[in-house]
């Protein structure tokens, strides 16, 4: 029995890194393709990606639209939250199950939603189009991880900031806002990785300045190439030291 | 700083449920006021009325001479220590209790020797530095204590501040409290359900029940003269002897109608008021005295509770004359 | 002003933003869409107007109903595949794996959530190609004398699928299950239950919110994606997205996309209604 179930962990966690081996490995492949047999180790097809201006434009573009647009999604969730946490308003019910519902909704019809609107009133595509749509999709993220984390202990400590002389806007910026910053983190965090790594909504709202996974997509076109896997490689090691940078800092202290 | 507070028959109703009912109470500059009740009662309502974190359905609020309506809680000359404290986790002791001072524009400098002044008065001299998290319960209240006076208000508001204290610490709170009170001179109004802190701390305990005012007056006055039965077995235990046209259980005993009052300290074998022979059920020892259960022979379902000496020997079983050596009569609840 | 509407007051001004946001960017999208599922095409150019065709033509054109059946066949695979695999791992790091590791554990097991969507899909699509990881390794042992012809196929979709799903399970799983009172199983050990009795009267009832919500999730995703099945499911048969994207790109038919667009969504809606009773969407 125990060693089944080490045995059954062990080929889950396989199956869970198995792609994740094959493309780092062979983004060092010294050959045109990212297959078996690894015919040696180069770091040529990093130069390749690195060197490559559309695609660390794209880059740009993708880090460019995922903090403004997480930013935006951060400020306008932690008010409403602050507001249906806080206020008794009448149909607060019906507001949270709004501000909630584009979780719900695939990414596609967003998107389609959007682009039926940007056509009809005229609106050109750019990457404050994709933007939008990205904080529409990050808003609902960042009022459920604000609003969850708003407790009883918060409730008193923004009662005793406002007895104590607090104006509202202070209540929010010295006590509400410095008490919930491992939440508000993670709410930023997440958004941030949700956004830059979003492919339809980009693909669909943008034109000529395309963001990283756009970019990805049409050098899949022409196939298979250790180019791919040193970018996929380049992106999953971002990504990677930035959790566990999170995880060791605020994640840690949070708990 | 002190001012007095004039509540002017003061209502709270939600919805149908009514938490305070035409509630009138003048309290003077300086005074030392518990609000004492059961859960339910209206105390916290009270108190939240007076704070500004609720607005009343009915009546007015004066502090100072100055109607209160409409005024937010950060514009009252009332701070409140809270009954979870409340403080702030990521702000030091010093920023804890510095924070009225900032929010009201004082410079930095002049704010942190005041929040270190005021943190030496609840005895945390040399622990500006700290957080929160690193004190024990009775130094958090006390860090509530000095953030709600750094602002010098003119009442100070307590929701049952020592209720999550053991009770060692709450009676040397009690103490300490009733010392700065006596220092600053501040109008103090503190809530609580525990009659005997309020007999310890306050120059006047008003006694609310069911949104109400039951009695209200200095400790000795509560507790031995009683203007309610609710009263006298809220502020401590009491035998009651229904009393209809000079007829009790017991026999004649005096003449009237109502509930006869007798606390168990005033029962012995001597006194002015023979309650006639009963018999010892059984004996507890208390500490400062024996706590004793006695059946009358007249009426043995009717027990009286006395206290005894420490001293005393008595077997269960044994017969005895009692005698009350005072009493009240009030008026039985309808 | 009373304190009770002053604190209304600024209870609006902070929710409006979020709320006009969401009406504007997303609300407004929405009805602008289902209007236009209504409109026809005429040539290149689009007809406003109140025609049910596009909806007429998808339930009675075979080819662009298969495509929700299988979209449909699809996430009802991937999804009771992947809450198979996904629950006895997120179990045995509950439960197997000491406490000072679980969270290295569960770190492990969503990593590669973190590499990019399209470069997640194109991975597989190195392991399971014709000269892939797989083909090469088998053909290499001697397994096959001929390589499988397993990418571009619908397994390859379901494969890539079930690989994303999996790590998301374990994920919202394990949240659940290190909720749970270790005293409930206590109890039930106590009063004579086995393991396996005490798995299936206590502790499956008692993660049941966060299974049909997972489960809920997934198929949310599963059956909105476009690039999974896209890379890695060949042209021989399209799910729903991928038809959707088709008449966008091709044709330029976005009456028609916009039709399938709120099918899809009213199929979303279909799955909430069912799994409501026990959905807990606030709590993910």
């Amino acid at each position: 029995m125990r060693a089944l179930t080490w045995a059954y962990m062990a080929a889950l966690y396989a199956f869970i890194f198995l792609p994740v081996a094959v493309l780092v490995t062979f983004s060092f492949q010294d050959g045109r393709l990212p297959v078996p047999p690894l015919q040696g180790v180069s770091l040529r097809w990093y130069e390749t990606v690195l060197s490559d201006r559309n695609l660390m434009a794209a880059l740009g573009n993708s880090l460019l639209v995922a903090v403004v647009s997480s930013t935006a999604a951060l400020f306008l969730g932690f008010l409403a939250a602050h507001a249906l946490a806080r206020v008794r308003l009448p149909g607060s019910v019906l507001m949270r199950g709004l501000l909630i519902a584009p979780m719900t909704v695939s990414y596609l019809i967003i998107a389609l939603g959007l682009l039926t609107v940007f056509n009809q009133t005229g609106i050109r595509l750019s990457l404050w189009t994709a933007g939008i749509g990205h904080v529409v999709i990050n808003l609902p993220l960042c009022f459920a991880i604000t609003y969850a984390a708003m407790g009883d202990q918060q409730r008193s400590a923004e009662r005793a900031a406002r007895d104590l002389g607090a104006s509202d806007w202070q209540v929010l910026a010295h006590v509400s806002a410095p008490m919930l910053a491992p939440a508000l983190a993670a709410a930023f965090f997440l958004s941030v990785t949700f956004s830059w790594d979003e492919f339809i909504i980009a693909f669909l709202l943008t034109r000529f300045d395309v963001t990283l996974p756009v970019e990805i997509w049409s050098m899949l076109r022409s196939g298979l190439s250790p180019a791919t896997n040193a970018i996929g490689s380049l992106v999953f090691l971002v990504s990677v030291s930035l959790v566990i940078a999170l995880e060791l800092t605020i994640f840690r202290r949070a708990r | 700083m002190t001012a007095a507070v004039s509540i002017q028959s003061l209502s709270q109703r939600y919805g149908t449920a009514t938490a305070l009912d035409t509630v009138s109470l003048e309290i003077e500059a300086g005074e030392f006021i518990v609000l004492l009740g059961p859960s339910g009662c209206g105390k916290t309502t009270l108190l939240n009325l007076i704070g500004g974190f609720a607005e009343p359905t009915e009546g007015r609020i004066l502090i100072g001479g100055r109607d209160m309506a409409g005024v937010p809680p950060k514009n009252r000359p009332t701070t409140t220590v809270f009954q979870d404290y409340a403080l702030f986790p990521h702000m030091t002791l010093r920023d804890n209790v510095a924070f009225g001072l900032k929010m009201r524009g004082i410079a930095a400098p002049a704010r942190a020797a005041k929040a270190d002044a005021m943190l030496t008065l609840v005895g945390l001299q040399g622990r500006s530095e700290r957080r929160p998290h690193e004190l024990s319960g009775g130094q958090r209240q006390r860090v509530a204590l000095a953030r709600a006076l750094a602002v010098d208000p003119d009442v100070l508001l307590l929701d049952e501040p020592l209720g999550a204290l053991d009770m060692k610490l709450r009676r040397q709170m009690q103490d300490e409290l009733k010392a700065i009170q006596a220092k600053l001179g501040t109008t103090f109004i503190h809530v609580t359900h525990d009659q005997e802190e309020a007999m310890a701390i306050a120059d006047r305990i008003v006694l609310m029940n069911a949104g109400r005012i039951e009695d209200a007056g200095p400790p000795a006055e509560v507790y031995l003269r009683p203007k309610t039965l609710f009263t006298a077995s809220f502020m401590g235990e009491v035998n009651r002897i229904p009393l209809t046209a000079g007829q009790t259980p017991l026999g004649p005993l005096l003449s009237g109608t109502g509930t006869l009052v007798i606390r168990p300290e005033a029962i012995s074998t001597s006194g002015p008021l023979a309650l006639g022979p009963a018999r010892l059920i059984d004996l507890a020892f208390f500490g400062g005295y024996q706590r004793a259960r006695f059946a009358p022979r007249a009426a043995p379902d009717l027990v009286l509770t006395a206290h005894l000496p420490q001293a005393t020997h008595l077997d269960p079983g044994t017969e005895l004359p009692l005698f009350a050596t005072s009493h009240l009569l009030l008026e039985t609840d309808p | 002003m009373t304190l009770a509407a002053r604190e209304r007051r600024l209870g609006w001004g902070l929710v409006a933003p979020a709320l006009l946001w969401t009406l504007a960017f997303f609300v407004l999208p929405f009805v602008a869409m289902l209007a236009l599922s209504f409109a026809r095409m005429e040539g290149r150019e689009v007809v406003a107007g109140f025609d049910p065709g596009n909806y007429i033509r998808f339930f009675t054109d075979w080819t662009l109903f298969k495509a929700l059946v299988t979209s449909l066949e699809i996430t009802a695979v991937v999804t009771v595949v992947s809450l198979i695999l996904a629950y006895p791992l997120a179990a045995i790091i509950a439960f197997r794996v000491p406490q000072r590791w679980q969270r290295l554990a569960l770190l492990l097991a969503v990593l590669p959530f973190w590499t990019s969507y399209v470069v997640r899909s194109y991975s597989w699509l190195l392991v399971l190609g014709q000269n892939g990881v797989v083909n090469k390794t088998l053909l290499w042992a001697g397994l096959i004398a001929e390589p499988l012809e397993i990418a571009a196929t619908r397994t390859a979709t379901i494969i890539g699928f079930v690989h994303f799903f999996v790590m998301l399970l374990t994920l919202t799983i394990y949240a659940n299950l290190i909720q749970l009172s270790p005293n409930y199983a206590r109890a039930a050990q106590d009063l004579g239950a086995g393991r396996i009795a005490t798995f299936i009267h206590v502790i499956l009832p008692l993660t049941l919110p966060g299974v049909v919500t997972g489960a809920f999730l997934t198929f949310v995703l599963c059956i909105g994606d476009y690039i999974t099945p896209q890379i890695l499911g060949g042209n021989n048969e399209l799910t729903l997205p991928q038809l959707i994207m088709l008449q966008l790109g091709r044709s330029g038919n976005f009456p028609l996309a916009s039709a399938l667009s709120v099918i899809l969504m009213a199929v979303v809606t279909l799955a909430y209604a069912a799994s409501a009773r026990w959905l807990r969407l606030d709590r993910l």
